[in-house]
């Protein structure tokens, strides 16, 4: 397996390191969407903030690799590195115009909400192509039915059909997931 | 953690990440390549007083003229590192 967007975060990490540029291109797009929902969601930065907590949080990733101690622990760096950004950016924000602050409860919700999401997105990844490009297009670029079946070129009566499939196999791949990590279940 | 994962909350979580604004990630991705030519730019500019000083009195001509896009942030940094005049 050396198709960098297959690898895990481990080896991922380790040939980023090793100065590959596909893994580093692969490395921003599988932590991409994680990064702009926590600026966009979890601290409701403004899109222009986001945008520069956005590049800083891959500028520090880039220049700071060699700080990670466990190569397979990127993700919650990335996620730490996300939060503290955000914070001094809302910080920033709030000495020229003072705005409500999300309520820390409801912050630590959709961060974990975002953890999850995460991980539905790795489950994602394991399934065939068509069903990642249907769920994405339904449930992540919000498209309709219809354009769905325009861009695909698929009838507009299976649409609804195929989506149920899709995430019945996404269920399938997650559940499998869980009962391998939970040693009760063997 | 035990998760039920219907449909429904499925889709939730799908729904949560959408992909950044266009060009974002094409940027991050453009980092090394930016921060290569970034360092090969310092280091002329300490090794020769004269591109030194044109580079201070118009960065991002300079930039266009060694074929490196002179975008706010890669200036920004630029200018962060740059020997004093």
């Amino acid at each position: 397996m050396s198709q960098p967007a297959l690898l895990g975060d481990a080896e991922l990490v380790r040939r980023c390191r090793a100065g590959e540029p596909e893994a580093w291109n692969a490395l921003v797009e599988r932590f991409s969407r994680y990064v702009y929902a926590i600026c966009t969601q979890g601290f409701r930065l403004s899109e222009a903030d986001a945008e520069d907590v956005y590049q800083e949080v891959f500028t520090r990733v880039y220049t700071r690799l060699d700080t990670l101690r466990d190569d397979a622990a990127i993700r919650p760096w990335i996620a730490q590195l996300t939060r503290r950004l955000c914070i001094d950016s809302r910080a920033a924000r709030a000495r020229e115009q003072p705005a409500a602050e999300p309520i820390e409860r409801e912050r630590e919700q959709v961060l974990s909400d975002l953890d999850e999401a995460f991980v539905v997105r790795e489950a994602l990844a394991e399934l065939p192509e068509h069903c990642q490009e249907m769920l994405d297009r339904f449930f992540a670029r919000d498209e309709s039915y219809r354009t769905i079946s325009s861009e695909l070129d698929l009838p507009l009566g299976t649409i609804a059909s195929r989506i149920a499939r899709c995430l019945g196999k996404l269920r399938e791949k997650l559940e499998g997931r869980s009962e391998a990590s939970d040693p009760s279940s063997v | 953690m035990a998760h039920d994962y219907d449909p429904e909350r499925l889709g939730e979580l799908l729904g949560l990440l959408c992909p950044a604004p266009e060009g974002w990630a094409r940027a991050a991705q453009e980092l090394p390549f930016a921060r290569s030519s970034l360092d090969q730019i310092v280091a002329r500019a300490e090794a020769d007083a004269e591109f030194r000083t044109a580079l201070i009195a118009d960065l991002e001509a300079v930039l266009e003229q060694n074929g490196v896009d002179p975008e706010p942030r890669l200036v920004d940094a630029l200018r962060r590192r740059l020997p004093e005049a």
